[in-house]
Parts: C-alpha cells; sequence; structure tokens
C-alpha cells in the first residue's frame, strides 16, 4: 500500500490504544485521536462508547467535518452536565488529546508557555478538564509534529495533568488510577513502560530511524523498538475515508507526506 | 401582580450588581452565553469583578473592556477559534488576577457553595500545579484510609447571569438546549441569579406544561427575569440557533487588528441591545444562524 498518508498510519496506530479497553467512553479529541477511537470501536473493540462531540451516546461513529445536524443517531446521552459524574470521575474513559508540551514524567501543558502564571508569554486554552482526566481514568497522547519544543527537557511549563513524577506527588494522595497508556506522534510509538514509567519507542514509522525520534526529543528515550509500526489494511482505509469524507486528516501532518518516507 | 413579579429590564438587573463583585456566568464557551446581559455591563461603569465562568467571548470582552479584576476559569475558548484572543491579551499583559481550575473542580466548587459548606474534597488538582498556584489546601481523611484530598472551596458568588430558553415573570424557566452545563449550579451558588430568556410568558403553566422537566433549576434561585430574543448571539442557542462564527471571527481579527477594544466596541457592544442586533442583521438572521455540527 504505497499510497497509505502517515495521517492514515497513525489513525491506525493510535486506534490500538483502545484496543479491548471494554466499556468506556472513548474520547478523541481532534482529527486523528477521533478518527483513531472510531476506527476501534468499528474494528476491534465495538464495546467502546463514543458521543456525537456534542452530548449523545453514538453506537455508530459520527462522521468529522460538516454533514447534516441530525445524521447522528442517538442512542444515550452523556452531556457536559453529566461528563464528571458519570465518565471522568468513575474512570470510566479512555481520551487521547494533543497538549503542547510533555515531559519525561508524562506531565502535560495545555495553559501556557513561558513567563508566570501572572503574566504568561504565551497563554493557551487552560488546564481545562486534564487535571481530573489524569488522575482518574487512562489517557493517551497524540502529537503530528515531533519536537523537542513539544517533547521538552525538564519539566513542562505548567503542569497540567498528572504524571509519574514523584516529586509532584503529595503524599497520601491517591495515584492508583494515573495510566498514561501511549504516545503516537509522526515518527513512532511510544508508551511509559521503561523503568519507573520512564517513556520508551516501541515502534518506528517506516523509514524512521530511533536516533531521529531521539534528536527530536528533549529527554533520554529508551529504546524498545521491537519492529516497524504497523500500516493499515484496506479494510481500516476504507473505514477511515468513510469516517472522513472531507479529507480532514490530510491537513493534520505537514504536507500530508505517505506512510513510508521517499528515499532520500 | 405581587413580590413574585421578577420582571427586570436588562439595565435594570446591571444595575442591580456592583463594583467588586463576584459574577458567576452560565453557559460553556462558545455556547448559550446570557451575551445580551454581558453587554449591558459593558455598556456600563462596572468595574472590578471577579468573573467566574466556563469561559468564552463573554470573558474575552469583559477582559478586554478592562472590567475584570480576577477571573476563574478552566479554559476560555471558542470552540473553532481555540484561544480566545481578547483573553490572552489581557493574560499576556498580565492584567488580572487569576483562579485557574479543572473544568470538574469548578463545579465541585459551585456545589460547595450551593450547599453552603466550605469546601467539597477531590483528588482533582493533586499531582499538577493547581494547587501550589491557586493557594489550594488539602485535607486528609478522618477514616481509616487517611487520604490525602484537595479542599476544592466554595466558589461563592454575589450573582450569577443565565440565558434560558422560557420564563415566566415568576421565574419558572424551561431550558431545551442538549446540554445545560452547569447553569443550575451556578444559579445555586449565587446570592442573587438574573435570567435573560429568548421568550417570557405570562404563567408558565397555562403555556407550556408539557415542558415542565425542562426547567433545570426552581424559581427560588431566581431573582430576576429580562426577555431578549437573540440574547445569545453570537453564541449558540439551541435549539433556536447556532453560534455566529463570522462574528466570532470579525472580533478574533480585531484583537490582532487594530488590537484596541475601544476603538472596536462599539461593533461587538453597541449603544444599546436593538442597535445591536440591527447591526448584525437582525432577529430573523440570527435566528436564522445554523446549529453547529461537531
Amino acid at each position: 500500500m504505497s499510497d497509505v498518508t502517515l495521517a492514515e498510519l497513525c489513525v491506525f496506530a493510535c486506534s490500538e490504544a483502545f484496543r479491548g479497553n471494554g466499556e468506556v467512553v472513548a474520547t478523541g479529541v481532534g482529527p486523528v485521536p477521533r478518527l483513531a477511537a472510531s476506527l476501534a470501536k468499528l474494528t476491534h473493540t465495538p464495546e467502546l462508547m463514543m458521543t456525537d462531540g456534542e452530548c449523545y451516546l453514538v453506537e455508530q461513529p459520527v462522521p468529522l467535518g460538516p454533514r447534516g445536524y441530525d445524521d447522528r443517531k442517538k442512542a444515550g446521552y452523556l452531556p457536559f452536565s453529566r461528563f464528571f459524574d458519570a465518565a471522568v470521575w468513575t474512570g470510566r474513559r479512555h481520551a487521547m488529546v494533543t497538549p503542547t508540551q510533555i515531559d519525561r514524567f508524562g506531565q502535560i501543558n495545555l495553559s501556557q508557555l513561558g513567563g508566570t502564571h501572572q503574566q504568561p508569554k504565551t497563554q493557551m486554552l487552560g488546564v481545562r478538564g486534564f487535571p481530573g482526566n489524569t488522575i482518574y481514568h487512562p489517557n493517551s497522547f497524540f502529537f503530528p509534529s515531533h519536537t523537542a519544543r513539544v517533547f521538552v527537557p525538564g519539566e513542562v511549563d505548567m503542569v497540567s495533568g498528572v504524571g509519574y513524577n514523584p516529586a509532584k506527588r503529595v503524599p497520601g494522595g491517591n495515584y492508583s488510577a494515573v495510566d498514561l497508556r501511549r504516545i503516537v506522534t509522526n515518527l513512532c510509538v511510544m508508551d511509559f513502560g521503561g523503568p519507573d514509567n520512564a517513556v520508551r519507542v516501541i515502534s518506528l514509522h517506516p523509514g524512521v530511524t530511533f536516533a531521529e525520534v531521539q534528536e527530536a526529543t528533549g529527554f533520554a528515550l529508551i529504546d524498545a523498538v521491537t519492529g516497524e509500526t504497523a500500516l493499515p489494511g484496506p479494510e481500516e482505509l476504507a473505514i477511515i475515508a468513510s469516517l472522513d469524507p472531507h479529507g480532514i486528516r490530510n491537513s493534520v501532518i505537514k504536507d500530508n507526506p505517505p506512510a513510508r518516507k521517499a528515499a532520500a | 401582580m405581587s413580590g413574585l413579579d421578577k420582571r427586570m429590564s436588562a439595565a435594570e438587573i446591571v444595575a442591580q450588581l456592583s463594583d467588586g463583585m463576584t459574577l458567576g456566568i452560565g453557559g460553556w464557551g462558545p455556547r448559550r452565553k446570557p451575551m445580551a446581559l454581558v453587554r449591558e455591563i459593558l455598556r456600563s461603569d462596572l468595574k472590578d469583578l471577579t468573573v467566574v465562568a466556563y469561559g468564552g467571548a463573554d470573558v474575552g470582552m469583559l477582559c478586554a473592556a478592562g472590567k475584570v479584576k480576577k477571573l476563574v476559569f478552566a479554559f476560555v475558548s471558542l470552540d473553532a477559534i481555540p484561544l480566545e484572543p481578547w483573553f490572552r491579551k489581557a493574560r499576556e499583559a498580565g492584567q488580572i488576577d487569576v483562579l485557574e481550575l479543572d473544568e470538574g473542580m469548578f463545579q465541585w466548587g459551585l456545589k460547595a457553595a450551593s450547599f453552603g459548606l466550605p469546601f467539597l474534597p477531590t483528588r482533582v488538582g493533586l499531582g499538577t500545579d493547581l494547587a501550589e498556584l491557586g493557594g489550594l489546601k488539602t485535607v486528609q481523611s478522618p477514616y481509616a484510609d487517611g487520604e490525602v484530598l484537595i479542599a476544592m472551596p466554595a466558589l461563592k458568588l454575589d450573582a450569577a447571569l443565565l440565558h434560558f430558553n422560557r420564563s415566566d415573570w415568576r421565574g419558572n424557566v424551561q431550558v431545551f438546549g442538549p446540554d445545560v452545563y452547569y447553569d443550575e449550579w451556578f444559579a445555586r451558588a449565587a446570592a442573587k441569579t438574573y435570567v435573560s430568556c429568548e421568550e417570557l410568558v405570562d404563567r408558565m403553566e397555562d403555556h407550556y406544561p408539557e415542558d415542565a422537566q425542562a426547567n433545570i433549576v426552581e424559581r427560588a434561585f431566581i431573582s430576576g427575569v429580562t426577555e431578549i430574543p437573540g440574547g445569545a448571539h453570537p453564541s449558540s442557542m439551541p435549539p433556536h440557533y447556532g453560534w455566529d462564527m463570522k462574528a466570532f471571527k470579525a472580533y478574533s481579527d480585531a484583537a490582532k487588528d487594530p488590537g484596541d477594544w475601544s476603538a472596536v466596541a462599539d461593533r461587538f457592544v453597541g449603544s444599546d441591545e436593538a442597535t445591536y442586533v440591527a447591526a448584525n442583521g437582525g432577529l430573523e438572521a440570527v435566528k436564522a444562524l445554523p446549529l453547529p455540527i461537531f
């Protein structure tokens, strides 16, 4: 399949994060994570629950982009007004998100860069639900551009989500549900399976070397590569295309490269 | 009528507010915000507010106009325009004090205030920078588990502003959007709650008794009501109308060019609500805005 794009490979790799998760709400924020959760539900993990992106639970994943307002088929109801009671604080969710920064502890930042809390150099969204998500349910991450500006040296500028940093853990707190699963980027797939939850590279996308990944990362990685990241097959590609009829996935990674890098 | 007659004008509602108050604003990001009441504040001399909101353009405009002393927030966003530009400007200028919270902690704080509790315990916030930055304290479970938890302080509001679909003059409200967010908790957490609505009726039981389940918060928590059709514009008001992304875009662009609120406030606030609605194509155009697709 020479015409598989890197974005499609990432959707496929991200969908693996949801494999066997059971009856939890799979939330993918952004086109690739959302397609991934939907693909997982339509292939290996039909038990997954998901919303239409607004407030209804759907059993048939909702495609990306413009469509009829009432095209969604409502099977249940999970509005923001019930979200913490039902999905987050009960741990019945797995979210895949794209923070602005992540560090070697898996601490994430979506709030601010540089400066001080009183006067940040760059204000972003705010912590949103990251503190609650990370202490209550599994989380995975997708980054379309793997650089040391994202995978920062030291720690993130503002810790918006709980990681595995022992210095950050107030003694006596219950961190038993902190569960960071996978990191998928435009270069590789990683997990937190190293000693003390250190970040490991577990597969490299076709044509990418471990040295390249390390070069693009602000902290030391463990090489636990078992092979090349798998490419989606015809069935998965057809499902991805049907879930993204407007080709929004084509604008996620710069220049929409093919999954297999052209020989230099 | 009686003391139960809670009808007021938007200007009368804003006249109930005073400098330095802690003001909750309902809705969520660009969704069902009481924007007409926010615009009425922007037309007033009110200042030094502590604003508590799941923020959208309400927060951006109040920050831009220098009305905000402190902001209690988990995010400020216009969804399709993820970063609220006027809020960013205020933050990056170091212009406002903040208490930054997780979205779930935020509603937990409203619930603590609603129940008259000093705080409610939660795990949320542990392991992040929130507690240290926000001065949040911990408590220990007195039971055998001894778990240490964050004590999320009550978010007591002097007043809350909400925009609903319907109300009668006694404050029997009805809300029809598919998601009511945390509006009922803003109302219960506030000493006074003021509601603008798309449709004000005489006696709810005579008009829409079949919709009584849409009464998301009891009238004991409603102090004032006013009818402002289109009052959520440019935010969304399902099922009546969607958000006005064109208006949000113009508002966002203005943060860059000219970047000076006083030069553009007239465009986004107007001298009065009728002028504002007319400048945005009239009420029919607002009501024809398509509902957003997620």
